[in-house]
């Protein structure tokens, strides 16, 4: 905390004689539109708060939108009626939609070298910088809240299984041995269970699997990108998920973060879910609990390669009528918000990615990974190697629809209508009307 | 209109209807007419979310859809849930009030206490029933686990369409208890005491007297009760189960939004609304058929 404050100070007296001369002059005002609720939303307002009292000269102005879906939807009309906020906050889900429209976002590494800020896109970690960034590398918007998949267990339940609480299983196979131990010793109600289906367990294991999710470099070289997540891997990890639920193994707890209550009250005792979650572990659940890497299946070549990563960021909307100083505005901010003590301060306390190597090193030095080991599991799976064509991450248009479409059919698969392939080259038919509808809109 | 008349009335004949009228046809014509005119035109039309391409497609819109064997089960759905939510509703309401006007002590208490649900948002009610019986946290939910039922609507699609059909009548049933409760109110006590005289059974008088006399306001209530079903549920299967699990609670007006709110698919979207303005109409000209007045 107080470096953090020696850090504030020190940039508050770097601007102050900008600020100075223009004493007088009403602040400019900058938008910023979220979609965090509390505790997590006093992070953004904390950054407004200190950011405008640094300084003079511009104004931050948070507002909360509602949940990802809600503030995307505002900020579309917002520029239908040209009127778009200076910074949007938004999900990882979001990033071809508002990268392929025109004029819409500026990416971020534009709007610092116009404002003439000296900014290090290469600080980010690869794999979180390759997500969000252009195929030529350019970086889009600003990494904010960014966690990746990770096993949460519960260590009682494997004390009751007689399983080693310090050895949580790696692959699949040991991860369904551990399950069969756990429901036939009682240790838990289920063994298994996930939040973001169709996130975690699609997305994520392709890329931890190094297999595509979509051609064209799973989207990001272009929108003529088709999906062919319906491989071997998936297939069976589809009718593994049916399988093990119909044995006892498996609990769906349906979508979004909706399956963390199946781990929150004790119900699984091994769950996929997003590094973040931790928070709510901590808060919520009366067990001991650990924190793992991703299970792979140990008889697929090449893997594990390192994790993708999902979350959230903020985008430099654009407008015509948009100033010089406006953009200057966003700019400062942005650089206030990512400077490595305020990164790691943020990033540390809700369990999510450092985002930086500075910020990494930052929490380093002051013995943060010493302390909490656990907080290094997240980092070095998503670090492990530098990214490969499918560990980078996927750019496609109605992502947000094609995930939706992906777990319709892995529900359907549960509820036991159709097997794993079935379901998965039904989600790529659908799927891939999803992408040739937003390329046809696209294309310009 | 002759001189003298125009001087006793400033404004003219014509001029004050129009001016009285003037908010409500500004209301409609911003917030109804304009807008379905606009759903209108861009049904044959695709575009990308922000609106910066806009492609004229014809029908194609509506001919995806009615190739979309999806949508065609969201219409069977639509249909099978609005009957049942309108068919639980209005029988448990109605039941109710037969039973609180014909047997009950302390009338006013029962009045107020089956009036309360339908002072709940929809979005509320489903989140305190969410609460109920959530399968691994709800105290019913979990206690219906335990008692080994299979109780799962995550994940059971016929659980979860009965459980949002459930909550919708239960909201719906206080709404219908008033207007059948006061329309019970209203019927002359003397016929039910000739029933009551000629011998007939409380069951017998409900049958034969009391339900037929109120039989307009049943009609009513039967129409307002299936536009709510399939419009006003969206805020419930919203809160509830998001359309799923596989589709099993998606309505007409669910994938309508999520279509146009959450994949930004306006067309489509609009298309399926100009779809809904038909139901909406048929509805409402049922309505006035029923009303005994001319549309």
């Amino acid at each position: 905390m107080n470096s953090t404050r020696r850090g504030l100070s020190a940039l508050a007296g770097g601007i102050a004689l900008p600020s100075l001369a223009r004493a007088q002059a009403q602040p400019i005002e900058i938008s910023l539109w979220f979609s965090l609720t509390r505790p997590l939303s006093d992070i953004v307002e904390g950054f407004a708060r200190d950011f405008n009292a640094s300084q003079t000269r511009f104004r931050v102005v948070p507002t909360f939108k509602g949940v990802y879906p809600e503030s995307l939807a505002a900020a579309i009309a917002a520029v239908r009626a040209g009127n778009p906020p200076h910074i949007l906050h938004a999900a990882e889900i979001a990033t071809a939609t508002l990268s392929s429209a025109p004029g819409v976002a500026k990416p971020v590494q534009d709007l610092f070298q116009e404002a003439g800020i000296a900014f290090d896109a290469d600080d980010y970690l690869p794999a979180i910088r390759q997500y969000y960034s252009t195929p030529q590398g350019k970086l889009l918007a600003i990494p904010f809240f960014v966690p990746t998949g990770v096993v949460f267990y519960n260590k009682d339940a494997f004390r009751r299984a007689g399983l080693d609480p310090d050895r949580p299983p790696t692959t699949w196979s040991g991860v369904k041995e551990a399950a069969e131990r756990i429901v036939a010793a009682r240790a838990a109600a289920t063994g298994i269970s996930t939040a973001w289906p169709g996130m975690l367990q699609l997305e994520h294991l392709l890329a931890f699997h190094n297999q595509p999710y979509a051609t064209r470099g799973n989207g990001f070289q272009g929108l003529d990108a088709e999906l062919v997540f319906n491989n071997p891997t998936a297939a069976r990890h589809f009718q593994n998920l049916a399988d093990w639920q119909r044995a006892g193994l498996f609990k769906y707890g349906g979508r979004d973060f909706n399956g963390d209550s199946v781990f929150v009250s004790g119900e699984s005792a091994i769950h996929i879910a997003a590094s973040s979650v931790q928070l709510r572990i901590q808060r919520e659940a009366n067990f001991a609990s650990g924190i793992s890497t991703l299970p792979y299946y140990d008889d697929v070549p090449g893997a594990p390669v390192n994790s993708i990563i999902s979350g959230s960021n903020f985008w430099s909307l654009a407008h015509p009528r948009r100033t010089a100083d406006e953009y200057r505005g966003v700019a400062e901010f942005l650089r206030f918000i990512t400077q490595p003590q305020r990164v790691f301060a943020y990033t540390s306390e809700s369990w999510v990615l450092p985002n930086t190597r500075s910020a990494f090193e930052y929490g380093r030095a002051q013995g943060f990974y010493d302390r909490t080991p656990d907080a290094l599991v997240a980092y070095r799976q998503v670090t492990k190697q530098e990214p490969t064509g499918n560990s980078r991450g996927i750019r496609l248009g109605g992502l947000t629809e094609i995930r939706s479409i992906v777990e319709e059919e892995l529900e359907r698969t549960l509820q036991g209508g159709q097997t794993g392939q079935q379901a998965l080259d039904r989600a790529r038919t659908r799927g891939n009307q999803v992408l040739r509808n937003f390329e046809r809109t696209a294309r310009r | 209109m002759s001189r003298e008349a125009a001087a006793r009335e400033p404004f003219g004949e014509a001029v004050l209807p129009w001016l009285l009228l003037a908010p409500q046809l500004a209301v409609t014509g911003i917030f109804f007419l304009w807008p379905a005119a606009w759903a209108f035109w861009q049904s044959f039309h695709i575009s990308d979310a922000f609106g910066t391409s806009l492609i004229f497609v014809g029908l194609e819109n509506y001919v995806l859809l009615a190739e979309d064997p999806l949508y065609r089960d969201a219409v069977v759905r639509s249909f099978v849930f609005a009957s049942l939510v309108a068919g639980f509703a209005l029988g448990v309401g109605v039941g109710l009030a037969l039973l609180v006007e014909n047997g009950a002590r302390r009338k006013r208490v029962w009045q107020a206490l089956l009036t309360w649900p339908y002072a709940l948002a929809p979005a509320t009610a489903g989140v305190l029933w969410l609460f109920l019986l959530h399968p691994s946290v709800g105290l019913i939910g979990t206690a219906l686990v335990r008692a080994d039922t299979g109780w799962d609507w995550r994940i059971n699609g016929t659980q979860a369409f009965l459980l949002v059909v459930g909550i919708a009548a239960w909201k719906q049933v206080a709404y219908n208890f008033i207007f059948a409760f006061a329309a019970l109110l209203a019927l002359p006590r003397s016929l039910i005491e000739a029933a009551e005289m000629d011998g007939a059974g409380k069951a017998r008088i409900a049958w034969s007297i009391q339900l037929p006399l109120i039989a307009p306001t049943l009609f009513f209530l039967i129409v307002v009760n299936l536009v709510y079903a399939f419009f006003d549920s969206f805020g419930l299967i919203h809160a509830l189960t998001r359309g799923g699990p596989a589709n099993a609670t998606e309505t007409l007006v669910y994938r309508a939004f999520v279509d146009g709110h959450v994949n930004h698919d306006l067309g489509r979207s609009a298309a399926q609304s100009v779809v809904l303005l038909v139901v909406v109409a048929a509805l409402t000209l049922l309505q006035f058929r029923a009303m005994g007045r001319r549309p």
